[in-house]
């Protein structure tokens, strides 16, 4: 028993990381991930700002849940999510300012992402404050591997570098890349991978 | 899970969770409020410190949008904010200008250029530092397609043309402060692909 509940914690982390991954699987979150993934360092970013507040919003969500009347459910958890999202941007703000101006645009965008409102609704509302903390983590890492993979190739073949790194030599990148049709392009060929692998190893 | 729904609760739980939001945000932003100020402060000092020779201390004009940079009571220079329109959007330049009207250096604050192209106005070191030192008693200010000395960057006329319109506006603040006029900072850009505008 003690060991099948270890199992299914080990499995809450994994399934955002690969069977729901927000990005390739299932397809949320999309303007956050073509909008900032113009090079591997945003990509990360955006991610980690992700994962701060979805698991705070899931753990929050999870302890106020039982309390809120399910006609204002939504309203209440936007409010919470809402409230994350202000506290990361004065936090960017204070100490991350750089980072801030690159992603400060997107950083308000969080509140309507559907992955947090999708996974308060679809878990934290029915799973105690743990569970819901790892599930957040899980799917909070799967959104950031993604948008950080997403965010490398983008950069390697637009700008010809690799977090910030260049091994070019300063010649230019395929440009497109880096603009929008680049973002769909890639995201769509990585999706492709990442589904063959998925159907491969089940 | 959820509670059964009735005004008095849906109205309580509303009311107490907003209030407990707001809360942790007044807290929130009474502790980051000073940490926020210095990064503004730090990065407005970097950027000037960039653009100007080495100085003390710094004023704010806020009506024509310069700092004057003093070393003890010597005016070092005039660090001035330009904003014009540039390809994609307004394109924002530090330039500094030291007393004798020459430009000392000059910086990007912010800018919306396509990556790639009119984005290399920050990071093109061929473009960056012809800025350097210009004269503009000696040399002319329009690009050199206009008939002018300033080198474009390659494919990218317009915003070079914002970004050499930004500088001799910063230039006319300058020579207003000279006089100690006030000028009008900006200009808007019209006709952005004639050959002959100016």
């Amino acid at each position: 028993m003690k060991e099948d509940r270890t199992m299914s914690k080990f499995k809450l982390l994994t399934d955002g990381l690969v069977k729901n991954n927000p990005t390739f699987v299932l397809l949320l979150g999309m303007c956050p991930t073509l909008a900032t993934t113009t090079s591997a360092i945003n990509g990360l970013s955006m991610g980690l700002a992700t994962l701060f507040v979805l698991v705070l919003s899931n753990m929050a969500i999870s302890l106020i849940a039982p309390v809120v009347p399910d006609k204002v459910h939504i309203p209440v958890y936007i409010v919470v999510i809402a409230t994350f999202v202000t506290l990361l941007q004065f936090l960017m703000q204070a100490y991350t300012p750089a980072m801030y101006e690159t992603l400060g645009l997107f950083i308000p965008l969080i509140v309507v992402n559907c992955i947090v409102l999708g996974r308060a609704e679809a878990f934290a509302n029915k799973h105690g404050v743990g569970e819901s903390a790892l599930d957040g983590i899980g799917v909070g890492l799967g959104f950031t591997c993604s948008l950080t993979v997403l965010g490398l190739v983008r950069e390697i073949l637009g700008s010809g570098s690799a977090f910030g790194w260049s091994f070019t030599g300063g010649a230019d990148g395929m440009l497109a890349f880096v603009m929008a049709p680049g973002a769909f392009l890639c995201l769509g060929y990585l999706m492709v991978l990442f589904n063959k692998f998925l159907k491969k190893n089940s | 899970m959820a509670a059964k729904s009735n005004l008095t609760n849906m109205v309580l739980v509303l009311g107490l969770v907003c209030l407990a939001c707001s809360a942790v945000l007044g807290g929130a932003y009474v502790i980051t409020k000073a940490p926020i100020e210095a990064a503004a402060a730090a990065k407005t000092q970097a950027a000037v410190a960039q653009v100007l020779p080495h100085f003390e201390t710094l004023e704010y004009n806020a009506d024509n949008h310069y700092y004057t940079a003093k070393d003890g009571e010597a005016v070092v220079g005039y660090a001035i904010e330009s904003t014009v329109v540039g390809f994609g959007g307004p394109l924002s330049l530090m330039v500094g200008v030291t007393v004798d009207g020459v430009v000392y250096n000059t910086s990007v604050l912010s800018h919306s250029e396509t990556p790639g192209l009119g984005a290399k106005c920050s990071t093109d070191a061929k473009f960056m530092d012809q800025w350097r030192g210009f004269d503009p008693a000696v040399k002319k200010l329009s690009v050199k397609k206009d008939g002018g000395d300033v080198d474009a960057i390659t494919a990218s006329t317009i915003t070079s043309r914002a970004y050499t319109l930004a500088v001799e506006n910063a230039l006319k603040v300058f020579d207003g402060l000279e006089q100690d006029v006030v000028v009008p900072e900006e200009e808007p850009l019209t006709d952005e692909g004639g050959q002959d505008n100016e």
